[in-house]
């Protein structure tokens, strides 16, 4: 796993432990700390996971090992405009996968990173319970259907 | 009263107190049913059951699904199949399953002959793997004491548990997701950048070949072939007490001469005992918690109470990680491995006119730690280390195999002089509780002026995880502590934190039932008999040596004689102790 080394500032370092303490540093309530912390930084680094793990007082493998099981929680840092494009069965035979190839052409990025400028990041997902728009996507909370694959370019101009 | 159920396995009938599993039921009329990811040391409440190899499935008439043995308690009435054809297909298919992402390389595999998997293969008479599909392909990592080859890992989880539940390091979690899930350091680091501290738990209950030790069989080979050299060896108290279980002795049955045999037949140019090491680790250890406690009960407020030991490298690896902010509780005093590394390369190489350069120290050691150990800065002289590598006791067993000895029409042969003579103090040093007793029966002598007439300390022996005592100096109650797995370690620890101990000296040993449950002893697949059975013959060989307190080791008289004056004097103090650090680089960066 890649992973920036960053230096967290005090006042980062403080909201962490806010959050935490938030959950009464319980190990228990784990995920939705990460959930929290990560919906605060954007994304969970290593600097990050230490700090929980030292709040919670389990080891940072234990965080770790939470973070990298669910496909939710990421470790690189999103773009400013985060894309998700559905890879569930009904999006997936209505042509998801193009308009994936098209995205990671567009953006000259794999599935996973974001475009050096932050911008955009890429993801896929499975299902946003939208079935009857398939192909979806969601560029940050809004949700786009019956997505084009040739219409991708002209979409993402849109977005400063 | 007790509860009981019976219950039907295969054509028996058996009654069993309620909560039974269906695994220790059958285990109970000689049915024994296949597992792989279980593991039970049940006197020392270690069990790992996360049900999950489906190795040990059973039919239970009226249920649709099969049940895993481990984890399913019997019920009265119930009915179960332990080897059905359908119970005998599944379990088939389950290990082929499980050989499918498995490497086939059996016959150059450190493990081969050792390992559970393979057993199991053999047992279910697994001629073809169904299931082709991606083979794991991880990058084999190195550390001073442990090999990972995350390829062979079946994914049982016993290291885990002995790393999290057990030890409380935490070193290995399970991490990714599916296909891709590992057993591994947080950010997939490299062991020696983790927080392991090589006790080697994890590689004494791998069932398979991906965690073993860093082997130096090789290296010794080729030392002992030079003639150049002289190549000396000690060996740990445990060691004698488990090396016969390789070659089919009893467990328990204590092999010392044996084993010296077969060293000299191997070639070492001298046979030594770290036992007498031990003993000098008494007189200097044993004095400094005099010093301590002598201060201490004059009101010296700048003196820490209580004195830890530091015999083992694993827990100094601990708390430096750990409880860097206590670093000046334990005894400075080195481990018996490192003394007699240090002895032997001055008192010993100078009295013999053998240069430091053509002198090799090997240990052999029931410990894995002892292997990082002997590549610690403070204990190398100009970059020479003062033991030049350990050895586990695995890795004797296959040295003896491969140089054609047989082991067991070994005569019985002597420790070579000075430094083979131990006391019986020296020999209990192996399993936990010892390194106190043997400490106790010195200090008591030296602080009361009193001859010690029984010097059996019967309550700090035994399995138990933290034992206490109470013993009195001259009308001074002397309270001691005893822990052994590095868990019950940190609980006496956080007590000392909390200022709450109540102890003046404490004992740790890092594995489970202490240096006889090191992680380099041969494997003890789960039998805590095994243990006990190594303990007790460290006791017997104990109770038939003519001296049992340390201080009255000749040797060891001679040595403070003609070399380093008295206990804790300058040269003492420069030879035999050391100092710690903190190796915990958050702490240190703050």
């Amino acid at each position: 796993m890649i992973t920036t080394d960053i230096k967290l500032s005090k006042c980062q370092i403080d909201e962490i432990v806010k959050i935490c303490a938030s959950f009464n540093n319980q190990s228990g309530e784990l995920i939705n700390i990460l959930h929290k912390t990560q919906g605060h930084f954007g994304y969970l680094p290593k600097e990050v996971q230490e700090v929980i793990a030292r709040q919670l007082d389990i080891p940072v493998s234990k965080v770790y090992g939470v973070v990298t099981f669910y496909s939710f929680f990421t470790m690189k840092p999103k773009g400013k405009h985060p894309i998700s494009v559905c890879m569930g069965t009904a999006c997936y035979v209505r042509g998801a996968e193009d308009v994936v190839e098209e995205l990671k052409k567009q953006l000259n990025i794999k599935v996973g990173e974001a475009t050096p400028d932050g911008k955009f990041s890429l993801d896929t997902l499975r299902c946003v319970g939208a079935c009857g728009l398939a192909p979806v996507m969601t560029i940050g909370e809004k949700v786009y259907g019956h997505v084009d694959a040739s219409k991708v370019k002209e979409m993402l101009d849109t977005f400063e | 009263m007790e509860q009981k159920v019976k219950i039907q396995i295969d054509n028996h009938m058996v009654e069993v107190p309620k909560g039974t599993t269906i695994l220790k039921a059958a285990q109970e009329i000689g049915i024994h049913i296949p597992t792989l990811c279980y593991m039970n040391l049940e006197d020392m409440c270690i069990t790992n059951l996360p049900a999950s190899c489906r190795m040990c499935v059973v039919e239970v008439e009226g249920r649709r699904n099969l049940a895993p043995a481990c984890a399913t308690p019997c019920d009265n009435g119930m009915r179960v199949k332990t080897s059905s054809l359908r119970v005998l297909n599944a379990r088939k298919y389950v290990l082929e399953l499980i050989l499918s992402d498995h490497p086939t390389d059996c016959l150059i595999c450190a493990k081969s002959g050792n390992c559970d998997l393979q057993n199991l293969a053999k047992r279910l008479k697994i001629r073809e793997v169904l299931f082709k599909g991606e083979q794991s392909n991880y990058i084999l990592e190195t550390s001073p004491s442990i090999i990972r080859d995350m390829d062979k890992c079946i994914y049982c989880r016993r290291c885990e548990m002995m790393c999290n539940d057990v030890q409380t390091v935490g070193a290995l979690a399970a991490v990714n997701r599916g296909f891709s899930s590992i057993i591994a350091p947080a950010f997939n680091q490299a062991l020696s950048e983790s927080e392991c501290t090589y006790c080697g738990q994890c590689v004494a209950v791998c069932p398979v070949g991906a965690l073993t030790e860093n082997d130096h069989t090789n290296r010794l080979l080729e030392d002992l072939a030079d003639p150049t050299k002289t190549v000396i060896v000690q060996t740990a108290p445990a060691v004698r007490a488990a090396l016969g279980e390789e070659f089919g002795l009893k467990p328990g049955t204590s092999v010392t001469g044996k084993m010296v045999a077969a060293l000299r037949e191997l070639g070492f140019d001298k046979v030594f005992d770290t036992d007498f090491a031990a003993d000098l680790t008494i007189m200097e250890e044993g004095t400094e918690l005099l010093g301590r406690l002598t201060k201490f009960m004059e009101g010296d407020k700048n003196v820490s109470m209580p004195i830890l030991t530091s015999c083992c490298p694993a827990w100094v690896n601990f708390f430096e990680y750990y409880f860097p902010d206590m670093l000046d509780i334990p005894s400075t005093a080195r481990s018996p491995q490192q003394m007699f590394g240090s002895i032997a390369k001055s008192w010993w190489a100078e009295k013999m006119g053998i240069k430091r350069e053509d002198l090799v120290v090997v240990s052999i050691m029931p410990c894995l730690a002892k292997k990082y150990e002997c590549s610690r800065d403070e204990f190398k002289v100009n970059g020479d280390p003062d033991v030049n590598y350990s050895l586990s006791t695995r890795e004797l067993v296959s040295l003896i195999k491969r140089a054609n000895i047989d082991f067991n029409r070994l005569p019985d042969e002597d420790f070579d002089n000075p430094m083979g003579e131990s006391t019986g103090a020296g020999v209990i040093f192996g399993t936990s509780g010892g390194v106190m007793e043997a400490a106790l029966r010195t200090a008591y002598e030296l602080y009361t002026g009193n001859v010690l007439e029984n010097v059996n300390f019967e309550n700090v022996r035994g399995l138990q995880g933290i034992k206490k005592a109470t013993v009195n100096l001259n009308s001074f109650e002397l309270k001691i502590g005893i822990a052994h797995g590095l868990g019950n370690a940190r609980k006496l620890l956080n007590e000392i934190r909390e200022g709450k101990s109540e102890f003046h000296a404490i004992e740790i040993m890092a594995c489970p039932g202490g240096c006889i449950g090191g992680g380099g002893q041969p494997l003890h697949h789960g039998n805590s008999e095994l243990l006990k059975a190594r303990s007790q013959s460290l006791y017997h060989e104990d109770a038939s040596k003519p001296l049992r307190k340390s201080h009255q080791n000749p040797f060891i008289i001679k040595l403070y004689e003609e070399y380093l004056g008295r206990p804790m004097s300058d040269k003492a103090h420069h030879l035999l102790h050391t100092c710690y650090f903190c190796k915990n680089s958050e702490i240190q960066e703050q």
